[in-house]
């Protein structure tokens, strides 16, 4: 018992990664008709504003400090961090210490202004093109994305730690009467998990309790009535691109102590969030969430040693092989709508 | 003898009834059109025939073959063609290739893997659908793009891919739907034609009055789902339940 | 000839006297010269250069006629080059059956995997190949490298070792791959005053079976079979109301170019009796599609164009470093020099794929017909001109093609 529910745990956090990908993905879909294969690129922008907003609050500068000396005698070099001398050393460090979490601020001007620049400047004009031209230009779009990354951040990848405060871990089982020691539980998952919940709440929220969620979510279920309305669709895509890269790029921001970013874990999450979207039904935002969720745990299922003893790599094939499952029995998606991308 | 027997058709789309036991027999080599206001169950009775739509109860007969459950291209090679409201054609393919195709179809049927053939030497075929392009006088456009070509035009080569694959049914969906009159004359002269030539059941859907009144042998009218009356148009145009139910409002 | 109209009997001609003389063609700078950097005469190159014109070839039978946009065509690249190595390894180091094995091997795997695909359009299509060929290579990386049953040998790549069976080996043949006896390796060098030029058994193995599958590509796009497909791609509901199946249309299609790339992928391991997983990654995939749309998608010759033009230049941009680059910009002021060379820096050497990015997007955005739209755009305009010139009225408006 406490044994799957670790494994279910553990699968919140990829989950949540996926989920708030396909969330964006969809509302692309649903609102502009486009697919966006740089969806995956901005999850990994997103991830790279948290990088860089650390190395930003890591600039130092470099003193002697007469007080302590080196093996030869000399004067010992001390680096203090401009954030350190400006603040003080405490609230400095705790600045510091707080950069991810931080990076949040720094990243949604970012996001909007980088999803505002993608839609005006090269998604707009596929809007009328066949979905391949939007799929292939996108496509070309992530390459160079992730390309520019990799020649400023380089190919490894970079740790991003999280606040000392949040990192370690929690004995949940205890709070639920399991024996000490069976549920022991990273408080970062924990907290991404809270973080990816409220997203999504505020996502919907938006979409429902909103005027203007009002309109896009009948834009999604038909675009042509919305424009015939005379209402301006065209402001609003532009601005549901921005929540959606917004979206994914915050995603990013806090999933870099999970796993260090690199400048291809854009692309290795985007065709799981593809097939995500897929699983949960193309055009439905509760059916992304819901099938993010689903195949996260599973993976996390399929990840014991028990699976992988019984069939060896199963991890890393269970999410297409239930895809495949899921379209051949249900062609729609868990939650699909029927007319939404049929011919 | 009816060529095409619907009996007992009902079909529901949620708590909507959009047929209720349609019985309608269309007798061979005639000329039966289906009319009804809007919202009557034209388009919905239309699609049950071809395959597109599977109806809830009843059955459909086409020469005493059941057609229920069939895709729509078994449909086709069983002998029903249909020409859709807006023309349905091969856009980016030639005028030629699109009246190779259905010539194909019929002779090869619904698959064939003839990848290492040459079109050019397929005299038969070719000289078929040349035959096919002069009868709907549209020769002098045989290497145009498809979609280049006037509505009309459009019409014309649709009516004459269905044509070139003898059927022994032709459905037509409003086939004048947003047309200038000239080319609803044009249409309708093409269909009299066709009706006088050859050995070929149509059925036809229409709004137009005009057209159905010049056309049709006999008439079905379709009310809220359901059969109304069935009769030759003489009577049809007489029947107060008609005048009521439909020509009332349209008629002027 | 061989059943070809004059236009496309002479366009045959022409891709077969390119591929004959590419030795030639391709080593236009003499040796040891400055320029001699842009030759592509090398045996490996110009293996790719076929090999890979192969591989678009076929992915243009699918995409181009049918217009179903595949994702995972890679997979079936590697599985090709896996089959391949395997024959080397239980047979011998002969191609004939290698190549033949993974022909036949890709045909029934695309066939599996096109099966289920298929059972969807437009862009669900597109993820779903993708998926699967996702999962081919998760397969092919790790699933199936497992000591228990090792079929690809994992991150090392599959290899012929010395303890292999290869029961037909015989004592005299040669230790690597070879076409009867002939080793694949095999390369004349002709030298003809500065210049000198290469010819390589392998290339020659790969450019007739180019020319043979070029030859058959035609075939399909003129067939009966050709035009059905055309018709998927323009209009699937009037093809079906035809009494048409489109299913298995599209699924023929889907199979031969699955086999097309099979053949692709057993030719690379003939070249060098190698497989890895990393072949079937999606970027691969995505590399094929980007070759076929910028040589022109559903063109006869766009597809070799895209092929040989991006390996050519994968190739020059790689190679290029900054010292290359301040010899070639050494004429500017030196300020401009180091300029010039920041600038292009990030574009060249391992900033390959930048520009590849960069390539595709430009294509799909100003040429979505690709070179040979190009060209043909740039062909009217200089005729217009010339009919200005001429003081013509200009009232005939000249055909597309």
């Amino acid at each position: 018992m406490d044994a799957i529910l670790l494994q279910i745990l553990n699968g919140l956090d990829k989950g949540s990664a996926y989920a708030l990908i396909a969330l964006g993905l969809t509302l692309i879909f649903g609102t502009l008709g486009v697919v966006n294969f740089a969806h995956g690129a901005l999850f990994m922008i997103g991830a790279f504003c948290a990088v860089t907003l650390q190395k930003l609050l890591n600039l130092s500068f470099e003193t002697l400090d007469e007080t302590q000396k080196d093996f030869l005698g000399n004067p010992l070099k001390v680096e203090t961090p401009y954030v350190e001398y400006w603040f003080g050393p405490e609230v400095g460090a705790t600045i510091i210490d707080w950069s991810v979490p931080l990076a949040i601020l720094f990243a949604i001007p970012v996001m909007l202004v980088v999803g505002y620049v993608m839609e005006r400047g090269l998604i707009k004009h596929f809007y009328k093109r066949p979905h391949a031209d939007q799929i292939l230009v996108t496509f070309g779009l992530a390459i160079v994305l992730q390309e520019i990354v990799k020649y400023f951040f380089g190919a490894n990848p970079i740790q991003t730690p999280p606040p000392d405060a949040l990192s370690g871990s929690v004995d949940l089982g205890t709070m639920v009467g399991f024996d000490p020691n069976a549920i022991i539980y990273p408080i970062w998952r924990l907290v991404y998990f809270g973080f990816a919940v409220g997203i999504i709440g505020a996502v919907f929220s938006f979409l429902q309790f909103t005027t203007f969620g009002m309109v896009v979510r009948a834009g999604m279920a038909d675009r042509e009535t919305v424009g015939l309305l005379g209402i301006n669709i065209d402001r609003r895509f532009t601005i549901m691109f921005g929540i959606a890269a917004a979206v994914a790029g915050l995603a990013g921001v806090m999933y870099g102590p999970l796993n260090p970013p690199n400048y291809h874990m854009g692309m290795d999450f985007l065709v799981l969030s593809f097939v995500v979207v897929v699983v949960g039904g193309m055009g439905s935002l509760p059916g992304a969430v819901l099938a993010g969720f689903l195949l996260g745990i599973l993976e996390s299922f399929a990840s014991t040693t028990w699976a992988t003893t019984t069939i060896p790599g199963i991890n890393q094939i269970i999410i297409y092989l239930v895809a495949i499952i899921v379209l051949l029995t249900r062609p729609r998606g868990l939650m699909g709508r029927k007319g939404v991308m049929e011919e | 003898m009816a060529i095409l027997r619907v009996k007992d058709v009902s079909k529901r789309f949620g708590g909507l009834k959009a047929l209720t036991d349609v019985n309608l027999n269309v007798e061979e080599n005639s000329v039966h059109a289906i009319i009804g206001p809007n919202g009557a169950g034209k388009s919905t009775l239309l699609n049950c025939l071809v395959g597109k739509l599977m109806p809830d109860t009843g059955s459909v007969l086409f020469n005493n073959n059941s057609v229920l459950g069939l895709e729509p291209f078994q449909i086709n090679q069983m002998g029903i063609s249909r020409v859709f409201q807006t023309p349905e054609i091969f856009g980016e393919l030639t005028v030629m290739e699109n009246m190779l195709i259905p010539i194909f179809a019929m002779r090869d049927g619904a698959f064939r893997m003839h990848a290492y053939e040459t079109i050019a030497n397929e005299r038969e075929v070719v000289e078929q659908a040349e035959a096919m392009l002069e009868e709907m006088n549209m020769a002098d456009k045989r290497e145009m793009n498809a979609a280049s070509l006037s509505r009309g035009d459009k019409r014309r080569l649709e009516i004459g891919m269905c044509l070139s694959q003898n059927p022994r049914l032709l459905l037509l969906d409003e086939p004048t739907a947003g047309m200038a009159r000239a080319d609803t004359n044009n249409t309708i002269d093409l269909l009299k034609q066709i009706k006088d030539e050859r050995d070929i059941t149509i059925a036809i859907i229409e709004h137009d009055m005009h057209v159905v009144f010049s056309l049709a042998e006999r008439i079905t009218v379709l009310a809220q789902g359901t059969p109304l009356v069935e009769d030759t148009p003489e009577n049809i145009r007489g029947n107060p339940k008609v005048r009521e139910a439909y020509l009332g409002e349209t008629a002027a | 000839m061989l059943g070809l109209n004059k236009k496309d009997t002479s366009l045959l001609i022409v891709v077969a006297l390119l591929t004959l003389f590419a030795p030639f063609i391709l080593n236009p700078f003499p040796e040891g010269s400055a320029m001699a950097q842009f030759n592509a005469g090398y045996p490996d190159l110009m293996q790719r250069f076929v090999i890979f014109g192969i591989f678009a070839i076929g992915f243009n039978i699918l995409f181009g006629l049918t217009g179903y946009l595949s994702f995972g065509h890679a997979a079936f690249l590697g599985v090709g080059s896996y089959s391949a190595v395997w024959m080397f390894k239980l047979l011998s180091y002969n191609v004939i059956p290698a190549i033949a094995l993974s022909v036949v091997v890709a045909g029934l795997f695309s066939l599996l995997i096109g099966f289920v695909s298929l059972r969807r359009s437009g862009i669900y299509f597109s993820i779903l190949t993708l998926a699967f060929a996702q999962m081919s290579f998760a397969l092919a990386y790790s699933v199936l490298s497992n000591p228990k049953f090792n079929l690809t040998n994992g991150e090392t790549g599959l290899q012929v070792y010395a303890d292999d069976p290869q029961i037909l080996q015989g004592a005299n043949s040669p230790d690597l791959p070879h076409l009867f006896g002939l080793p694949m390796r095999a390369t004349y060098t002709m030298d003809v005053g500065a210049w000198s030029f290469d010819f390589n058994a392998g290339y020659y193995l790969c450019a007739v079976i180019m020319m043979v599958v070029f030859y058959l590509a035609i075939r399909i796009f003129r067939s009966p079979f050709g035009m059905m497909l055309r018709a998927v791609k323009s209009n699937q509901q009037r093809m079906n109301y035809t009494g048409l199946n489109s299913k298995p249309y599209t699924l023929a299609a889907f199979v031969i170019s699955g086999m097309y790339a099979g053949l692709a992928g057993g030719l690379m391991a003939a070249m060098d009796p190698l497989a890895g997983a990393e072949r079937m990654q999606w970027t691969a995939s995505g590399e094929v599609v980007l070759m076929t749309i910028l040589g022109g998608t559903g063109t006869l010759i766009g597809p070799v164009l895209g092929a040989g033009f991006i390996k050519y230049f994968e190739n020059i941009f790689s190679k290029i470093n900054d010292n290359v680059l301040h010899s070639w910009f050494a004429f500017l002021p030196d300020g401009m020099e180091d300029a010039v060379v920041f600038l292009i820096h990030p574009f060249i050497g391992k900033g390959w794929h930048l520009t590849l990015g960069i390539l595709f997007m430009l294509v799909v955005i100003y040429l979505p017909g690709g070179l040979v739209e190009g060209g043909q755009r740039l062909l009217k305009r200089l005729k217009r001109k010339k009919t200005d010139a001429d003081d013509a009225p200009s009232g005939k408006t000249e055909p597309a093609e």
